[in-house]
This record gives structure tokens, sequence and C-alpha cells, in this order.
């Protein structure tokens, strides 16, 4: 079946992972508070973004051997 | 705790994909074979992944960290020593079975190994207990909606029930199975940060021991009994639990772990999805690697809830008491979600709830219209009709499945009694029924009729010991002792525990006598049934770690380690 789940998972990630990211770039930095002075958003929000890249990478190399 | 735009925008791309990946996948739709068993098709890490996600209800993501904050470190015997060796057997010993048989569901293999009626016995009260169990973790989530956000009930089940609903009718098993992969990744990564924050916000793990040592002496226990596993398992009374290690091992660890990794459909379909016996076989081991891991991701969080509430932290966080004045454990996930996570990240947590509850509550629905179509529209109601026929019969079982599991929220909406006696009789059925299928894969002369009585005297030993045992403090009705009170136990979970330890003795006992007295079936007719009679499979063409036995031996050690490491 030529469905790789890791398509639309790196996608997605990528989506939430620039949101989340974006949102920690331009957000008040006073709210990070909450998460013990942490830019938690920034943070999390590349490390999915690395994690999308990765899945997107592993589902073109699978494509291309194919 | 209001979502602001960018959580709700976070929501937002989730449901996008999830109902995407379904509308991708309806092409693949032609046979009822691909939308019961995903034409046998997934490759094993998917399936693997959704194993274990279509097992990670919202129910088990909020009780888990429950019996973290009640319990402590100790509730990962519900992982360690209550999931992985069963998983390694199903994956080792009894996969060959289930998928070399060629049986489409867990009941039509009874069928084929002992008979109709014994099929027919597993498939209604299989098909009944998911439809409630859906309902009922539905009305769960509906109430936690509704108290941490201010959702309505009502908007919350039918948007909840009605996405799921979507996704299935389009792409059936195969989307469900995707959709589980998806959720999986999303709920360790919106859980994970709150470990993290968490952790940091109690001095680490070293903060998090030192906290919790103040838990377990206010209440009477070691200094270490929140933070081991083993340690003050010698004695009932030396744990919070109330349970000794015979209880713990022979009950959870063998009789109720095997009886629900080894022989649930909602699980067992997964890995009958694979697309070999290699694959199928691998699925549980796969599944098994990120299982062993995940008490530090539900039952820590819920351990630092309550060190906190104790000794609060710098950040101040503390449990909510409930109108009985007692903590309201179940409120670990969601009121650190809303204390620790700034707008963002509490929209990826939210969305991490969500994606449990679905995944938990799409499980339950596929493997209802499976067990439904095949074992008793097709064994009993319509046999013989075409293909097109059943597949169009599993399109609306889907839709009249999730509509029972609504109605069966509201029922609990408003009778919350009938609910807790539903579950009651559900594990007085479920305890025997790895008695069942081990004396049937293992060994060759047990027959039918021994099956068959043999579950219903399982399921009566198990309401029989119900009704004349009683936890300590409880009152008696549906705690226990409604026939008389012969026993005490020391708390509710010994008396699960040994519930099934007798259930399953009975139904062991009662099969191998019956079954002696009954005529056996010829050989010739179990070859591809029984252990005895299947030749092994081949693994000549796998690499040393794929091989089942070798991948089983690596996980059962990983467990082993994790034990000692937190005995």
């Amino acid at each position: 079946m030529g469905f790789d789940i890791r398509v639309p998972l790196g996608v997605m990630f990528t989506l939430i992972g620039a949101l989340l990211a974006g949102y920690g770039l331009v957000s008040d930095p006073a709210m990070n508070q909450r998460s013990l002075g942490i830019n938690i958003n920034l943070w999390w929000g590349l490390t999915l973004l690395a994690m999308a890249v990765a899945l997107l990478s592993l589902a073109w190399r699978a494509r291309r051997r194919a | 705790m209001h979502p602001a735009t960018i959580d709700w925008a976070i929501m937002g791309v989730y449901f996008a994909f999830v109902l995407g990946v379904g509308y991708t996948l309806r092409r693949y739709m032609k046979t009822s074979t691909d939308y019961f068993l995903s034409g046998r098709s997934i490759p094993a890490w998917v399936a693997g992944l959704a194993f274990l996600s279509a097992n990670l209800g919202a129910q088990e993501v909020i009780g888990m960290a429950a019996s973290g904050a009640k319990y402590g470190m100790a509730t990962s015997h519900f992982y360690w020593i209550g999931a992985i060796p069963a998983m390694v057997f199903l994956g080792v010993f009894m996969m060959p079975f289930y998928y070399g048989s060629k049986a489409r569901s867990v009941p039509e293999y009874l069928g084929l190994r002992f008979d109709a009626k014994t099929r027919g016995l597993n498939a209604i009260s299989f098909a009944v207990m998911t439809v409630f169990s859906s309902g009922i973790s539905m009305y769960a989530m509906g109430l936690l909606l509704n108290l941490l956000l201010g959702w309505d009930f009502n908007t919350s089940v039918w948007l909840s029930a009605g996405i799921v609903l979507l996704y299935i009718l389009l792409g059936g098993l195969t989307s469900a199975i995707y959709n589980e992969v998806l959720q999986f990744f999303l709920i360790v990564c919106g859980f994970a940060p709150l470990v993290f924050l968490g952790l940091k916000d109690v001095g680490g793990w070293h903060g998090l021991t030192q906290r919790l040592s103040y838990v377990a002496t206010s209440q009477g226990f070691a200094p270490q009994a929140w933070s081991s596993t083993w340690s003050g398992m010698g004695h009932a009374a030396s744990n919070p639990m109330g349970v000794e290690w015979f209880g713990v091992a022979m009950g959870l660890g063998f009789v109720l772990s095997f009886g629900y990794w080894c022989t649930d459909f909602l699980v067992v379909q997964r890995a009958m999805a694979a697309h070999s016996m290699a694959a199928a076989r691998r699925t549980p081991l796969i599944a098994a690697v990120p299982k062993m891991l995940f008490p530090f991701l539900v039952i820590v969080p819920g351990m630092i809830a309550i060190a906190s509430t104790v000794h609060t932290g710098a950040s101040g966080f503390s449990l909510p008491h409930k109108a009985d004045g007692t903590l309201n454990y179940d409120m670990s996930i969601p009121m650190m979600l809303g204390h620790y996570f700034p707008h963002g990240m509490l929209g990826l947590g939210l969305t991490a709830l969500l994606a449990s509850f679905m995944s938990g509550m799409a499980g339950n629905v596929t493997a209802f219209n499976t067990v439904w179509t095949y074992d008793i529209y097709q064994a009993h109601i319509r046999p013989g009709a075409s293909d097109h026929h059943y597949l169009t019969m599993g399109r609306i079982a889907t839709v009249f499945g999730i509509a029972l599991s609504v109605a069966a929220a509201y029922v609990a909406n408003r009778f919350n009694n009938i609910m807790d006696m539903l579950q009651l009789l559900f594990a007085f059925v479920n305890a025997p029924l790895f008695a069942t299928f081990l004396l049937g894969m293992f060994w060759k002369r047990s027959t039918g009729h021994g099956a068959f009585v043999g579950l219903l005297s399982g399921t009566l030993a198990a309401a029989l010991h119900h009704g004349l045992t009683l936890p300590t403090a409880s009152v008696v009705g549906i705690k226990g002792g409604w026939l008389a009170v012969m026993h005490h136990y020391p708390s509710e979970m010994a008396q699960n525990f040994w519930t099934a330890i007798w259930a399953f003795s009975a139904c062991f006992t009662v099969t191998i006598a019956v079954s002696l007295l009954t005529r056996p079936r010829p050989d010739k007719e179990l070859a591809g049934l029984v252990y005895s009679l299947t030749p092994r499979p081949p693994e000549t063409d796998q690499h040393w770690y794929e091989r089942p036995a070798n991948l089983g031996a690596c996980v059962l050690a990983g467990a082993l380690l994790l034990n000692l490491l937190f005995w």
C-alpha cells in the first residue's frame, strides 16, 4: 500500500512546531512564569520541528529506495 | 483555564490531520478484509504503536496518574509485571495461532478451536463490553472537559463521537490504526514536557523522592513506600496498595495481565492486521518497548502532583479537593497542564488528552464492528451473503456502535451505579478467559464443551468470590460481601487480584475435568490451532534481532532491569 504515515506525521508536527516556536518568539515573556521561566513554547516547538524533519527524511529515503 | 487562539489553532491542526488520514485512506477500502483487517497490510512498527495507543485511552492516562498519586511508583506493576511479560508471551507463543489460523477475530479463533457456542459466548460478551466501555470513557471525558474548559457535556460527547465516526467510516481499521500512530506521537509529545517541568519544579528525581518520603511517613509507611516498586510488597500492610507480592505476581502479573493482553480483541486486532506472520509476532514486542517507559510519562506526573501537594514546590502547585474533602487524584494531569503550560503548550497538552480519548474510543469501535459483523451477524444472522454486503454491514455497525456508546455515556451520566455494576459484571466475564485460551492453544485434549462450561464456571467463581469477601472499610454491596462476608481483604485491589485468581483456577480445573469426560476432536482438525500440532513458523530469513524469541528476551531483560532499578 502506497501510504506512509510518516508523511502526515511529519507535516503535522512541522505545523504544530512552527506554531509553537513562532508563538514562543512573539509572545510576552511574562507568560513563561508558569513554565518556571523557560520559554517552553520556543524550545518544544523547535524540538517538534527537528522530529518532523527526521520523520520526513525517513519517509523520503524509504520512497527513493522503493 | 481558558484556551486562547493559539491553543485552538493547535487543536484544529490535529483535527484536520485525523480527518485527512481517514479521507486519504477511503480509496483503499474495497473488501471487508480491507475494512476490518486493513487487508493484512500494516508494517510491524505501525501495528506496534497502534497496539499500544488503542489501550492508551483517556481513562488509562488519567487513571494511571491518579494511581501514581495514590500508590506511588508501585503503580508501575501495571506495566512492568502487569503488561510486558504478557505482551512477550503473545508475540512469541500465541500470535502464530491467531495469525496462522487465518481467524479474523479472537472469537473466530475460539470457534475454530472449540465450537460455535464458545465463540458466540465470547463474541456477545465482548461486543456488549466494548460498547459500554467506550461509553463510560466518553462520559468520563465529557465530565473532565466540562470541569476543565467549561465545555458543555453534550458538545464534548457529540463532537468527539462525530470525528471518530467519520474517520472510521471512511478508512475502517486502517484509518483507526494510522490515526492511533498519530495519537501516540501526540500523547508522548504533549505529556513529556509536563514531566520535565514538574520534575524540575520539585528538584529533580532526588527532590521528588525526598518529598514523597513525607507523603509516606505522614500516612504511617516506610519513607521509600511511594518511590519504590517491590520493597514494601512483603506484606499487604506495608504498602499503600494493600496487596502482598503473591497477589501482585499471580493476580495482576499472570491472570489479569495475560487475560487482557493475550485475549482482548481490542489489542490483538492490531497485530492481526500486520502484513506478515513475522510482523504480527513482532507487533506486541515492538509495543512493549515504549510501554515499559510509560510509567515515566503517566505515573510520575501523579507522583509529582501528590509530592508538591504535601510539600509545595517553588511554583506552589497543589491538588484540588473533592466535595467530601479528600484529594481529587484524577485531576493530577489536567491540573498540572493548566499549572505549568503557558498558552501554546496548553493547546498541545489538551490535544494530547483529546488524542488519548479518541484512540481509546476508536479501538473499541473497530473491535466492535468486526466482532459484530463476522462473529454475530455473519455467523448467526445472515451467513453466506456477498463480501460487499458485509462491508456495508461493517459501516452500519460503526454507526450504531458509536450511537450505542453515546447512549451509554448518557446512561452513565444519569445512573452512575448501573455503570459500576456493569464494569463489575465484565470483570467477572473476563477473569477466567486466559485459562480457556491457554488450554485451547497448548493442550490438544481440551474440548468445546470443556471450554464453554469452564468459562461459565470461571465467571460464576468470580461472582461467588466477590459476593463472599469484602475489602476492609467498605460497605456491603457493590464492593462485595453481598452473599455473606467470609473474608476481609486489606484493600479493593487485593480483592480484585484474588477474584481473578479464583476465576482462573475454577475455569482451568473445570475445563480440564469436562474435557476429559467429553470426546476430543481428531488431531488433523486441530493443525494450526494447537501448539503440539502446528509446525513452527520459519524464522531463517530474519535477522537475529528480528526473531521473536530474541526480541522477547531483550524486552524481558529490560523490564527486569527497570524492576531492579526502582526496587
